[in-house]
């Protein structure tokens, strides 16, 4: 085995779970951060239920300049970088700035920027040769999102390799693997990686709405995301931001650096059927999960815990259950699941880098977070999906495995790096 | 973990050819494509030339059911798909389908689509935005759509790093040969030649605003006054050599033999920029050293002060006038996320003829101590061959390409 | 005015809003045939369903594309609630 990868800091944004130790309580109570939109008026749309983060940039230590040129994903992003660095122990000065890169997952970029910008260049839809008089500088920075791994890398002092990675609602896991594949070939000592989204804005409910993907369940905020729940019908859409900071093993190791995890084993896969929907067989997060263990150097009875995509739609709910009974057997049925989209929404690029952070915070707690609002299960999910309150539980191993749009599937193997290889 | 990766299919459509025997046969004689905007009335704006690629009719190409659910790009990547598929003889279902993946780049995703939706939103109401906004305009779209219409389910991905996006993608399809998949799709398209795209791309502050089509883009050039954006790019197949020999591929064009990323120092800091070191890096990655690079593809910003930077990183790898140095992207515009594997495009077929094609339009400002190749296309051996690419903000990437035995 | 929608205009807007599968021939007798056979999977349909309430003034149920598996059961349902939105 080469060189090996481990998470030695980690900073969060999620709605109703601002900062690491927030973000915990938040999922070990298993309380839920949806509710009525407030950033709008959502009455037009169909679905009007959101997870929320309630963010002052200027309290997150963001100048007013930050703040104007940056859309509402970047300044998380760089919120959640600055949390890890500082949590990591790293000494900015002690850095070398040519062995430290940047990946940043996202989905949708600066969707909500470019909604905002769009409804004044075009002045509310009128125009269709939008007037450039009215566009701000920055635009440019929303129209190419690579400017959010450009600002993560100025607040870090990071100058190796830096790009975002934006595979759909898997760019979370993606961002970071793609980060570990970084050190391992010897490109960079030290990544900041991690994912940020924050599309609750008009353009994108208008979009889940058009193709039914969110749920209408209006009356009922709180409870409205359900995954595996009978009675689910949509996910909600939510925002925020996770970063980590990741080292090569033994050189954490020298400098005394609390190691979180090792990011044991990461793959992708694609379904190759369509851009929306899933094939039922969950034949490629199958693969996805079969060729993480395995670099992972891990049987399927290493997991003790499954971080669940669990968006909360009939479709994917099936699909994964079906993927994991595939890739790990009987022992799908000994291992608890669960989805903290049910308390944090579905920030789509974000989501995966908040579940890694979810599923090593379950490792260093032996605590596994519940599936909120889980009180009808569907028949035909038939794991054990943890429902409504955490459980106590010896956690050294966990997998966490993504779904999106395009196709993507991917999954990540987190492990405690003393563990004996198989 | 030191497998040879080749490039044995391309598919490439620029405003100066669609193919890659017509992109060629324009670019090695240096046929301008740059022109007035003709897709919308751009008399409003202070930039008014663009780099539009004119033949192209999608539904000649693609079947009806695609043509509503995709963008401009979208559609350009899917016949560039198809195109690269044939050049490389390969047909979908010849290799194992978990064995294939496409990791493209992107900058600003199916911008004109996403113009079109809120453009719905704001004018009539968000019952008005189609279903297939919740993917079409997105950054990962063309990586989706050209593993469907394939059926590839290997590692796929999407990276963004504006222009340097281009070279990045090819890199990571290069990881992911040496992990062991047999065959990688790798590149990138923009096209977001609208209005919505143009107001944005005038926000960076960057572009030319001269009017005359060869006056406006003129890297190194004592009148560099900025880019002018263009549409398209190229969609390259990767193969692991052995295996692209075993299925005995006949188009081996070349080799990804190194690559180089760095990010610049934050603005204002007086750090060294990092292209310098990407160069080296890339150098170094292909086992290399400056003396073998044969033709330098240059990222050609077009503003001074990048142009200064480029110049001066390639003096102080390779020595003042030390290598031949052209940008054939003064004939196209800057294709964004496309520029860079066009010119990966352009440095195989410099190799296969032995000819390096022009910067046209460009006079060398004698600032500049390279050996920029202008006026027309100089004939040299090209063994090796330096492509690189730069992104707003500090991204910067270097890629080898050497000839493959 | 009481507004008719016919196959036609299912046609018409199947073609704008998601295109024609090759090999299916819209212009045969399709009125039985399932969407599903014809090419049209959920997401064109839903793309189709929008199409038809924004053109038409009316509201599908969340169901009613699920439901309507046909030409001529989504042509019915249609007129059935074009009537009721003229009101009786």
């Amino acid at each position: 085995m080469g060189r090996r990868v481990v998470i030695t800091g980690i900073g969060v944004l999620a709605p109703g779970g601002i900062g690491t130790k927030n973000f915990w309580s938040l999922l070990s109570e298993g309380r839920t951060a949806t509710r009525g939109i407030t950033f709008f008026d959502p009455s037009p749309f169909r679905s009007k239920v959101a997870a929320e983060a309630d963010f002052d940039p200027e309290l997150h230590g963001l100048g007013p300049q930050e703040i104007r040129r940056m859309d509402r994903a970047a300044q998380f992003g760089v919120v959640t970088a600055r949390e890890a660095l500082a949590d990591s122990g790293l000494d900015l000065a002690g850095l070398d700035p040519y062995r430290t890169g940047v990946t940043i997952g996202s989905a949708v970029g600066a969707t909500t920027g470019l909604d905002n910008e769009y409804r004044v260049v075009s002045d509310g839809g009128r125009l269709d040769l939008v007037d450039h008089k009215y566009t701000p500088q920055h635009l440019y920075n929303h129209f190419v999102p690579s400017s959010f791994a450009a600002e993560v890398a100025w607040a870090t002092g990071a100058e190796g390799p830096a790009t975002v990675v934006s595979t759909g609602c898997t760019s979370g896991i993606d961002s970071v693997g793609h980060a570990v594949e970084l050190i391992r070939e010897g490109t960079a000592d030290v990544m900041i990686t991690g994912a940020t989204d924050a599309p609750i804005s008009p353009i994108t409910m208008a979009c889940f709405d058009a193709i039914k993907a969110t749920t209408p369940r209006n009356d009922d905020p709180e409870h409205a995301s359900r995954p595996f729940d009978g009675t689910r019908n949509g996910f909600v859409l939510g925002e925020g931001s996770a970063c980590f900071v990741l080292e090569e093993l033994e050189s954490a190791r020298k400098r005394g650096a609390r190691i979180y995890a090792e990011i044991a084993g990461y793959a992708s896969r694609c379904n190759a059927f369509h851009m929306t929907g899933l094939r039922p067989d969950g034949r490629e997060m199958a693969e996805a999960i079969k060729v993480a263990l395995d670099e992972a150097r891990m049987n399927p009875e290493g997991i003790d815990y499954i971080n669940a995509h669990g968006s909360g739609t009939k479709q994917n709910d099936r699909h994964e259950t079906a993927a994991f009974k595939l890739s790990l057997g009987d022992h799908a049925y000994r291992t608890p699941v669960s989805s903290i989209k049910s308390m944090v929404g579905h920030s789509l690029g974000a989501i995966g880098s908040i579940e890694i952070a979810a599923s090593v915070l379950a490792m260093e707690n032996n605590v596994v977070p519940p599936t909120a609002n889980l009180h009808t299960p569907d028949p035909e999910c038939d794991l054990d999906y943890v429902p409504l309150t955490a459980r106590e539980h010896t956690t050294d191993a966990v997998l966490t495995v993504g779904s999106g749009f395009g196709g993507f599937q991917s999954a990540m193997v987190l492990a405690r790096p003393e563990r004996s290889l198989a | 973990m030191t497998a040879k990766v080749v490039i044995t299919g391309i598919g490439v459509a620029t405003p100066n050819g669609l193919g890659v025997d017509d992109y060629w046969a324009a670019t090695r004689v240096g046929k301008n494509a740059i022109g007035p905007v003709t897709r919308f009335d751009a008399a409003q704006y202070p930039s008014k030339l663009a780099g539009e690629i004119h033949d192209f009719t999608a539904e000649d190409h693609l079947p009806s059911r695609l043509i509503p659910q995709t963008d401009r790009m979208t559609r350009l990547a899917l016949v560039a798909a198809d195109c690269a598929f044939e050049d490389a003889g390969v047909k979908p279902g010849d290799i194992p389908e978990f064995d294939m993946g496409v990791v493209t780049a992107s900058a600003s995703g199916g911008f004109e689509f996403g113009q079109n939706e809120l453009k719905k939103l704001w004018g009539q109401g968000s019952q008005y935005v189609s279903a297939y906004q919740s993917f079409a305009w997105f950054y990962a779209v063309n990586s989706g759509q050209i593993s469907i219409r394939n059926g590839m389910r290997g590692p796929s991905g999407v990276v963004v790093s504006d222009q340097a996006g281009g070279l990045d993608a090819i890199a990571q399809a290069r990881r992911q040969i040496r992990k062991g998949s047999k065959l990688i799709f790798s590149g990138g398209f923009d096209a977001s030649i609208c209005p919505w795209g143009w107001v944005a791309q005038l926000a960076g502050g960057l572009m030319s605003t001269d009017e005359n089509p060869e006056r406006a883009y003129l890297p190194f050039d004592t009148d560099a006054n900025g880019y002018v954006p263009g549409e398209g790019g190229a969609l390259l197949i990767l193969e692991d050599a052995e295996a692209a020999r075993g299925r005995g591929a006949t188009n081996i064009y070349g080799e990804i033999a190194g690559y180089g990323a760095t990010f610049d120092p934050k603005p204002g800091s007086g750090r060294e920029p990092g292209l310098r070191r990407a160069i080296e890096a890339a150098l170094a990655d292909a086992g290399l050293t400056a003396g073998d690079i044969d033709v330098v593809f240059a990222d050609a910003a077009g503003t001074p002060e990048l142009d200064r930077v480029e110049a001066d990183a390639i003096s102080a790898v390779f020595g003042p006038g030390g290598v031949p140095v052209t940008a054939p992207k003064t004939m196209t515009g800057r294709l964004y996320s496309g520029a860079a594997p066009v010119d990966v495009v352009a440095a195989v077929l410099a190799m296969r003829e032995g000819l390096i094609p022009p910067t046209t339009n460009v006079t060398l400002s004698p600032e500049y101590d390279i050996d920029l190749v202008t006026g027309s296309a100089r004939t040299a051996p090209v063994r090796a061959a330096l492509v690189l690419a730069r992104g707003y903000g500090g991204f910067n990437s270097a890629v080898v390409v050497r000839a493959a035995d | 005015m009481s507004q008719e929608f016919t196959i036609d205009d299912l046609k018409r807007i199947l073609l704008e809003g998601a295109g024609a599968d090759e090999g299916v021939d819209l212009d045969s007798d399709i009125l039985d045939t399932d969407f599903e056979e014809l090419g049209y999977e959920s997401l064109a349909l839903l793309e189709t369903g929008g199409r038809i309430e924004r053109e038409y003034g009316i509201s599908f149920d969340d169901d009613t594309l699920a439901e309507n598996r046909t030409p001529r059961a989504l042509v019915a349902t249609v007129n059935a609630l074009l009537k009721d939105a003229v009101g009786v």
